[in-house]
């Protein structure tokens, strides 16, 4: 086969990674998701639109985010040198804000007037609340009943905010109905509205721009490698939801073939108890919310709820770009079950003085597994993209500890 | 491949205009609130009023829907309706019915699972006419819409009050049966149009094509379908017939004894309203 020369040129002019990815929406959505393409487009050939997306990421999100020598979490496993790349370090405590800046940006250069999004944990709405209120526009986040109980935390957060949270209790009352919801407002506001998606998934362009946005994790990464070891990482791992952190560190690096990528997708009760959200381990190809991807389903074509102790994860979809990148071999992905990453947790915590959130837990409880086996001078990086303030409530009731 | 498959649509629409008079285009979920009960509305819906039928294909998460289908398609699919279950229904239907044109309607994946190319040659074996598939616009045209024209089944485009006329050609390219005017910004059973809203575009529509033009979402009442029957080839309703289902209901939330009959009457008051705007002038 011929090699590619690379494998950064991300979509096709329809938004195909290979079979993935595409334009599955309604006509309605259609001429309003060429719209966003085209002002995309024009904004990321801009280096006015770049230059305010970098203001804003060095004074409001405060990057770049730390790449941190984690000495003691080295010493304890015995084998790579580990890295944290600290996106928890950022102002709203993930990654997802580097995502809502851009996005809203593009928003208001195509002078729309009212922000939708939808959210799971909750981060990605408190993100995107943070942006509207920096920028003093309308907020609606749709979020699973479900999960508007078991994030409370970031349900006022978001209230502070001055944003309007909708309970959906459609469906299965989770992330992949808040989307829907999301979609159907849309369609009824294609006027005035935009809609702020959280991942790296939906339609094209979505699932490119996300991954640009979330770039400068990869792309910061590799200066500060450069830096502090005068070379390129040997490894990278990240947790996977959608997957936007991960294809953010991944990106940059996919045409350095001496870099192993490995992405972490939530097996939550183990991937044979059917209580997961491992869609490319547990799942097969089909097209929702806008794109084809691996899906969790059944037989009949009818989407499964996902299940993880970590809410951010509990998506029964996964980014277009990863499934490529997994048929074709560039990126090796894993799962790790609740327990598991509950361990890491503790560990994390105990070791380093990070209390770190439970979807970057599933990436260190992989390092856990293949570090001990690897060379002293082995340079691992482990996405760190969130700290775990929001997850205290639900980690509490797992150690039996009564707030 | 013929652009636009000769199927039980193109008779029903000469048919229709010979008559001088728009058509009933009925929507009802396979399977809701059990196969029984849907097969007994449907067995009794053409003679009801319904001149196309569109049999909704239950899908877990319906994106352009509202509360209503969406309800309606998770009954179906807790009842255990499939869309091979579906093709059974229409199979059924045809043995008795060889004349009224029958649409399917629903999303993407069930049939991206079921296999596309089975699926086009079960379905047209079964006696499907016509595809309406929501989240594939032309831009998508490989997935399904080409080889269904191959298939000799028609792929029925929908388009909206924000598809402009540069866009239009586009959508109107491999378009066949009809096309279906989605009234409205926004999902099924909530807001209605007003019609000389749709009657500037039904008009904006056929200055670009010569199928016929049937207009759906927010019909409900006999006098809503009576001002659309002025302005279009057709008029959609389904959300006021699936809610016929929930509002006889018994204590159970089981389907009560009158539950078919307050459907159909429905079509009939619906036809009646439909039948009772002439067309002098026929439809280009
Ligand atoms: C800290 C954190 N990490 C990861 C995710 C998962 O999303 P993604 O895979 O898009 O990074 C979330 C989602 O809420 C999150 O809050």
């Amino acid at each position: 086969m011929n090699k590619l020369n690379t494998l950064r040129n991300g979509v096709d002019e329809n938004g195909h990674f290979g079979i993935y990815g595409g334009r599955f929406v309604a006509e309605t959505l259609m001429p309003l998701i060429l719209e966003v393409e085209k002002a995309y487009e024009k904004a990321s050939n801009d280096d006015g639109f770049w230059a305010e997306f970098d203001r804003l990421m060095k004074h409001y999100v405060g990057r770049p985010s730390p790449l941190y020598y984690a000495q003691r979490m080295t010493e304890h496993f015995g084998g790579a040198k580990i890295f944290f790349k600290r996106d928890e370090l950022n102002h709203t405590g993930a990654h997802k804000i580097n995502n809502t800046i851009g996005q809203i940006l593009l928003a208001r250069r195509m002078g729309k007037k009212r922000i939708i999004a939808e959210t799971g944990a909750g981060q990605h709405g408190v993100a995107t609340a943070t942006v509207c209120a920096l920028y003093g526009m309308p907020c609606v986040v749709y979020m699973g009943a479900t999960d508007v109980e078991r994030q409370k935390p970031n349900v006022f957060r978001m209230k502070l905010l001055g944003a309007e949270i909708i309970p959906v209790t459609a469906g299965t009352g989770t992330l992949k109905d808040a989307m829907n919801e999301a979609l159907r407002d849309w369609v009824a506001n294609v006027e005035d509205t935009y809609y702020l998606i959280g991942t790296a998934a939906g339609p094209h362009p979505y699932p490119m721009m996300v991954r640009d946005f979330q770039c400068i994790i990869g792309n910061e990464t590799r200066e500060q490698m450069y830096e502090q070891e005068g070379r390129l990482p040997d490894s990278l791992v990240a947790s996977i939801g959608g997957g936007s952190n991960a294809i953010g560190l991944f990106h940059p690096f996919l045409d350095d073939d001496s870099v192993r990528i490995i992405g972490v997708e939530a097996a939550g009760h183990g991937i044979e108890t059917g209580e997961h959200c491992a869609s490319l381990k547990g799942g097969r190809p089909g097209v929702l919310h806008g794109n084809r991807t691996y899906l969790l389903q059944d037989d009949e074509g009818q989407i499964k709820d996902g299940y993880s102790i970590s809410a951010g994860l509990d998506y029964p979809g996964i980014g277009p770009e990863h499934s490529w990148l997994r048929d074709i071999g560039r990126v090796e992905y894993v799962s790790v079950t609740d327990l598991e990453a509950l361990e890491a947790f503790k560990l994390c915590t105990a070791k380093e003085g990070i209390i770190p959130a439970l979807e970057p837990c599933h990436a260190l409880a992989h390092v856990a597994k293949i570090a001990p086996d690897l060379p002293k001078d082995h340079l691992m990086v482990m996405n760190l993209c969130g700290r775990g303030d929001k997850d205290i409530f639900a980690v509490a009731e797992r150690f039996g500890f009564d707030m | 491949m013929t652009k636009n498959p000769e199927t039980r649509i193109a008779k029903r629409f000469e048919k229709l205009r010979a008559e001088g008079r728009a058509g009933l285009v009925t929507f009802t979920t396979a399977g809701d609130p059990d196969l029984e009960t849907s097969v007994k509305i449907l067995d009794g819906i053409a003679e009801a009023g319904a001149d196309l039928i569109e049999i909704g294909v239950p899908f877990s998460d319906p994106m352009a829907d509202g509360p209503a289908i969406q309800a309606s398609s998770l009954r179906a699919i807790k009842a255990g309706m499939t869309l091979r279950k579906t093709l059974g229904i229409v199979a059924e239907f045809r043995k008795k019915d060889d004349e009224t044109p029958i649409v399917l309607m629903g999303y993407y994946n069930p049939i991206y699972i079921y296999g596309v190319d089975t699926f086009l040659a079960d379905a047209k074996k079964a006696g499907v006419d016509g595809l309406i598939v929501v989240d594939l616009p032309p831009e998508e045209e490989g997935e399904l819409c080409l080889p269904a024209l191959k298939a000799g089944i028609n792929f029925i485009y929908l388009t909206a009050p924000t598809t402009t006329d540069a866009r239009l050609p586009r959508v109107l390219d491999h378009a066949s049966g009809f096309v279906y005017f989605v009234s409205i910004t926004g999902i099924t059973g909530t807001s209605s149009a007003k019609t000389t809203d749709v009657a500037a575009h039904v008009g904006r529509i056929r200055a670009q094509t010569d199928l016929p033009v049937a207009v759906g979402f927010g019909i409900r009442t006999p006098e809503q379908a009576a001002g659309i029957a002025a302005v279009a080839d057709a008029a959609v309703v389904g959300s006021a017939l699936v809610d016929q289902i929930t509002a006889n209901f018994d204590d159970n939330n089981k389907p009560g004894p009158g539950t078919v009959d307050a459907v159909l009457d429905l079509v009939k008051a619906l036809a009646v309203g439909v039948r009772s705007v002439k067309k002098t002038e026929t439809v280009s």
